[in-house]
Parts: structure tokens; sequence; C-alpha cells
């Protein structure tokens, strides 16, 4: 059995290279066919953020990679339901429709289900 | 009891660090290094990805009065010759090049050498994989 992996993604998109940085480690592990799981936990989940302009900010934006995760064969994605209603986003707005929202509560009984975890 | 056993059993750490030279966690993951090694316990890789990349920067110049952190992870790495890996994508990002890399990209300063190696994301999953345990140091 190969060792799972949990990637927090704890980061905005346009706050450095974290977020991307976060993104390629789960691509990676997509393309090695491992058990890899991504949770958008804080100010992760302004990556799911709807209708972002990347080109105001003179960035490149992250919306399309996500969108293609699934297609990387990464398909256990999970956003924290609580951590966007905090920062104004609805749950159900949120442009990674494929991702399961989760309260708060349940993020422990998710880390506790893959064998390593990092968080970025 | 369960403790007992733990110290008492070989571990296999992977250790990815995150944080760049100057950050405190840079230097726990030197410690915990150290620890492990001294304890008997197997370290299979070093994994430097983001600002952790700074580590292994022969570029770094530390003021006198402080701990030089690239230069004790260089020896530590060489003296038990383990496998150092820092991230290639990290690495070009921050100007952290090797030889190869620099003639590669044109670019003069070299950074980084032996007894590190650059390579890609898939040495920090092959170390997962190969781990009984993963250590993050310097993440979000």
């Amino acid at each position: 059995m190969p060792t799972s992996l949990l990637i927090i993604s704890r980061q905005a998109p346009w706050s450095g290279p974290s977020a991307r940085e976060a993104l390629d480690i789960v691509l990676a592990g997509g393309a090695f066919d491992l058990p890899i799981g991504l949770l958008f936990l804080d100010d992760g989940v302004f990556q799911l953020a709807p209708k972002q302009d990347a080109k105001a900010l003179q960035q490149k934006d992250l919306s399309a990679n996500l969108q293609a995760l699934p297609m990387f064969g990464v398909e256990d994605l999970f956003v924290c339901g609580d951590s966007a209603a905090e920062r104004g986003l609805a749950p159900d707005s949120l442009s990674l429709e494929d991702a399961q929202v989760l309260a708060a509560h349940e993020i422990t009984a998710l880390i506790d289900r893959y064998d390593q975890v990092i968080t970025l | 009891m369960a403790a007992v056993l733990l110290i008492e059993s070989v571990m296999k750490f992977a250790i990815a660090l995150f944080s760049a030279a100057h950050a405190p966690s840079s230097r726990r993951a030197l410690l915990f290094a150290q620890a492990a090694l001294a304890g008997g316990h197997e370290i299979v890789r070093l994994f430097f990805y983001q600002d952790g990349v700074y580590n292994a920067s022969a570029s770094v110049v530390t003021p006198q009065d402080e701990q030089d952190l690239p230069k004790q992870w260089r020896a530590f790495v060489a003296e038990h010759q383990l496998d150092g890996v820092v991230c290639i994508a990290a690495a070009l990002r921050r100007g952290v090049l090797n030889d190869e890399e620099a003639q590669r990209y044109q670019r003069e300063a070299v950074a980084v050498g032996a007894p590190w190696e650059l390579s890609g994301l898939g040495q920090l999953h092959d170390a997962v994989q190969d781990a009984d345990r993963l250590i993050c140091f310097g993440g979000a």
C-alpha cells in the first residue's frame, strides 16, 4: 500500500509562490499515481474565490490549474467551509465544484485518514 | 510502554524543510536531523523546498556571531553522506543554481554544489514512500 499524503494549502493565491508550490506537490503526486489529497484551509480558500482577475495583479491564474486536478488523477479535494464563511465566501460559490466542503470539526478526521501531511 | 518501544525501534525519517536559512525552524530542522542520527535512526532524504532551498546556498553570508546554517547543513550532509535534495524548480525561482543550471540558463552566479543535488518534486514523494515518517519544518 502506498503512503497517502494530504497537502494542506493555507496561503492566498497572491501572497507569494506558496499556493503554487503546494499545488505543484499535489500535481507531482498525481503524476506518480500516489494517493494524495488537497485541503484548502484558512486563507487557502481564497484560491477558490470566484471571478478572480489575475491579470490586474500581473500574475498568473491558478484557477485553471486547480480545475485540471481531477484530470491529473487528484480527486480527493476538500475545502474548509468555516474558513470560506469567515472570509465572506459562500461555500457553494467556490470555483472548484469537485471539492468536498467540510466543517472545521471534520478536519481532524480527514487528517487522521492520511499517513502523512504537509502544510504550506 | 509504547514510548519505550518507539525509542528502541529504528525509524526511517524523511525531512522536508520549507523555511529560509535565517528562520528558527531551519535550525530546529538541523537539530532534529542530528538528534535522529544520534538516536540511531535513519534519514532517507532531506528535501529542501520553497525558501528552504536557501539552506543549501553557499552564497549566504551569516554575521560572525550568528549560526551559519548553510555551512552547518553542508558539513552535516557531507559527514553522514546523506541524500540532500534541493527542489530544482524552487531553487531556480530563487536564484540558487548549481553549475549545470547556471550554464543552462546562462547565469553567472553558482550558489549550490556538492553535497547537494538539484532534483524534482518526485524525490519528495519518493522519500515519503520510503520513510516511516515525514517530518516537516517551516511550513505555514
